[in-house]
């Protein structure tokens, strides 16, 4: 203890915990308060993790993408309409000495048609040159090649139901052929890609056969410019550099930034944010109730033992802070179980709906402080009823 | 009971609140000096005067037991002199300190040195006894956790509950109850130890061990005791008798020995 002694003071004058045993000695209301804000913290975890989830699967193609930066035209505003500037740009980009590789990428939607009920639906063709690095993901490598014949393309597999039993037949060995845009492709790969908010299907093809698919895109116009920098380059400094030397009809976003002005187009411009935000606020006014019930009759049930306090010559301030620990100690209990619940119930999201779902730091503690916040001003509330103490009505 | 924890007797008394001056030369200050205490209750039409001109002293150490019909004004005396109300009108003086006009705080600071133990137990139910007499030690400064929790253990036992130290007040019987109140009164080392009928809710057997423990304590504390009580069985134990009857007091004929 000598080399702590402010702890070991601390422990010296430690008092009889009352919160802890005021709250430990009544299992079920405890019970019953830990279960009201789990429950909140669990709406809480569930709501604003299906919000952001819904915002990441905005991005799933865009993350994808094997690029420190990216051109697109400042036209576009999201990955639904993207619109085309001129190829050389990013010819221009390779010129920067930190600069190691570009890849033009051609995006927009076609028609596909379903090949076994012959219903047609809008896919997201994704164009490049097959010798040209497109996703981090090196497992495309070997499957690219094949796009080198005409009119193939690789399909992903992870499309709706609605484009047809693509990958199902394909894996049987069957030739699978569709019509998109009125020409006749055939299917030579599967690839695992995801729906977006934006596109329910993707498909892969080279650039030479996406200009046959689209015979309106303009020659040397591209949607999308990957640029790759030398290790160790610092993209932010790189970015400056190329909007200074770009003329303005390129926009120069880091590959984050690209992913943030998607999100940003379904934040404005759907209501999602605001319906899981407004469910999880729910589940905080919820908690609050549930709480401030909790505490309020707790305190109310004893407070001639407070009183007593008080006539023995505890200050005030005292009790008020055996309340108010009480409200900490709620919240930190209350918070475990909904955190463990809360993991659980991703991993059930993610499996059952391909959202990507997960736990990460920020929201861990946004929701605790929520839960603190619940606890603590639900504490402040029922500390009022000690006004109501009064030692001379105990005798 | 030669284990008992002493009492931190020194004490502050007569610190200058000028009241020195009502007390003989010579003599030892008043644990307790009531001057022309009045007291109402109630508002305008309502008000009523339930203590009137009440003049009373208790010396360091005297066990002054104050009965009297219902309704005369005990209970209310008793919260005057404990620091629970608001002095209306006269002195009120406890270990030389005027109370008259003082706040909430310095009250509440006085009512450190106070021991009060209540009709109903007042027990927290959420803690053993031994917790509830800790409840006690744990005003007094200075002392380590463990010191005070071995304090409320000798406690326990010098009330005869050694064997309950883990018990809840719900498994403790009326007259245990009521001596782990005792206990826990007597545990912050108080100079002065105000009762409200302790006995009220215990058989007369219980009733009187509860005060005869009660003032053998109070003795080897040296602690001044005032208590209320209308059991006429327990009224030997007073060194002094003080009666009341509708907010005024007399002093009861048989035990007459005031200045
Ligand atoms: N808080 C209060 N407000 C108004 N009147 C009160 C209050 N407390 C007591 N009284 C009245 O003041 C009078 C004296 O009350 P007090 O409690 O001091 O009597 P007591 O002598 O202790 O009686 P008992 O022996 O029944 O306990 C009673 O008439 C009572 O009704
Ligand atoms: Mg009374």
């Amino acid at each position: 203890m000598s080399e702590l002694p402010a702890v070991g003071l601390l422990w010296r004058s430690r008092k009889i915990p009352l919160a802890w045993l005021l709250l430990t000695r009544q299992p079920v209301r405890l019970a019953v308060a830990l279960a009201g804000i789990s429950f909140a913290g669990i709406l809480m975890f569930m709501q604003l993790g299906f919000r952001d989830g819904l915002f990441d699967a905005s991005v799933t193609i865009h993350k994808l993408f094997d690029a420190d930066l990216v051109l697109i035209s400042p036209r576009t505003i999201s990955s639904i309409s993207m619109s085309g500037f001129p190829r050389r740009r990013l010819v221009q980009a390779l010129g920067d000495p930190e600069v190691k590789g570009i890849t033009p990428v051609n995006w927009n939607f076609l028609l596909w048609r379903n090949p076994q009920n012959k219903s047609t639906r809008s896919i997201l063709a994704i164009g490049f040159e097959p010798n040209d690095p497109l996703f981090l993901d090196p497992s495309l490598k070997a499957k690219a090649q094949l796009l080198t014949q005409r009119d193939r393309v690789l399909f992903d597999e992870l499309s709706r139901d609605e484009f047809g039993p693509v990958a199902t037949w394909f894996r049987e060995g069957r030739t699978v052929e569709s019509e998109v845009g009125g020409k006749r492709v055939r299917v030579a790969g599967l690839v695992g890609l995801g729906p977006s908010f934006g596109a329910d299907g993707n498909l892969i093809t080279s650039r030479e056969t996406f200009l046959r698919l689209l015979p309106d895109t303009p020659a040397g116009s591209i949607e999308l410019g990957l640029i790759r920098l030398s290790p160790g380059a610092d993209p932010a400094v790189v970015q400056q550099r190329l909007r200074n030397q770009l003329p303005k009809d390129v926009t120069v976003f880091t590959k984050k930034e690209f992913e943030e002005s998607e999100k940003d187009y379904w934040r404005s411009s759907t209501a999602i944010g605001f319906i899981f935000t407004l469910g999880a606020g729910m589940g905080f006014v919820v908690g609050c109730v549930i709480v401030y019930q909790i505490l309020y009759s707790d305190v109310s049930d004893h407070l001639p033992e407070y009183a007593t306090l008080m006539a023995m010559g505890y200050p005030l301030t005292a009790l008020l802070g055996v309340v108010g620990r009480e409200g900490l100690l709620l919240a930190m209990l209350g918070y475990l179980p909904a955190y463990g619940v809360g993991q659980g119930l991703y991993a059930l999201v993610r499996s059952a709906t391909k959202l990507p779902v997960e736990m990460n730091s920020t929201r861990a503690l946004v929701v605790f402080s929520m839960i603190l916040v619940m606890c603590m001003g639900s504490a402040a509330m029922a500390m009022r009823r000690l006004a109501d103490a009064d030692p001379a009505e105990i005798f | 009971m030669a284990a008992l924890p002493s009492n931190g007797n020194g004490t502050e008394q007569g610190d200058g609140n000028g009241n020195g001056a009502s007390s003989p030369p010579g003599a030892v200050a008043p644990m307790v000096d009531l001057q022309e205490l009045c007291h109402w209750y109630g508002e305008g039409e309502m008000r009523r005067q339930v203590l009137q001109r009440v003049d009373l002293r208790i010396h360091p150490g005297e066990v002054v037991l104050l009965t009297g019909p219902s309704g005369c004004g005990k209970t209310t005396l008793l919260t005057l002199v404990g620091g629970l109300r608001q002095v209306q009108q006269g002195r009120v003086t406890v270990m030389g300190k005027a109370l008259e006009g003082s706040s909430r705080r310095r009250r509440q600071q006085l009512r450190r040195h106070i021991g009060m133990i209540f009709q109903g137990h007042n027990l927290l139910r959420c803690l053993t006894a031994e917790q509830n007499v800790q409840m006690g030690s744990d005003l007094l400064p200075g002392l380590s956790y463990r010191a005070r929790r071995d304090q409320a253990r000798e406690w326990l036992r010098a009330v005869g509950l050694g064997d309950h130290l883990g018990k809840l007040p719900h498994d403790l019987s009326g007259g245990q109850k009521q001596r782990v109140a005792i206990a826990r009164a007597l545990a912050a080392h108080p100079k002065l130890l105000l009762a409200d009928e302790p006995t009220a809710a215990l058989d007369s057997r219980s009733g009187r061990e509860v005060v005869d423990l009660l003032k053998r304590l109070a003795r080897e504390q040296s602690c001044a005791v005032l208590m209320v009580t209308h059991d006429p069985r327990i009224l030997d134990v007073a060194d002094r008798l003080v009666e009341m009857e509708d907010g005024r007091l007399r002093v009861a004929p048989p035990l007459l020995a005031t200045s």
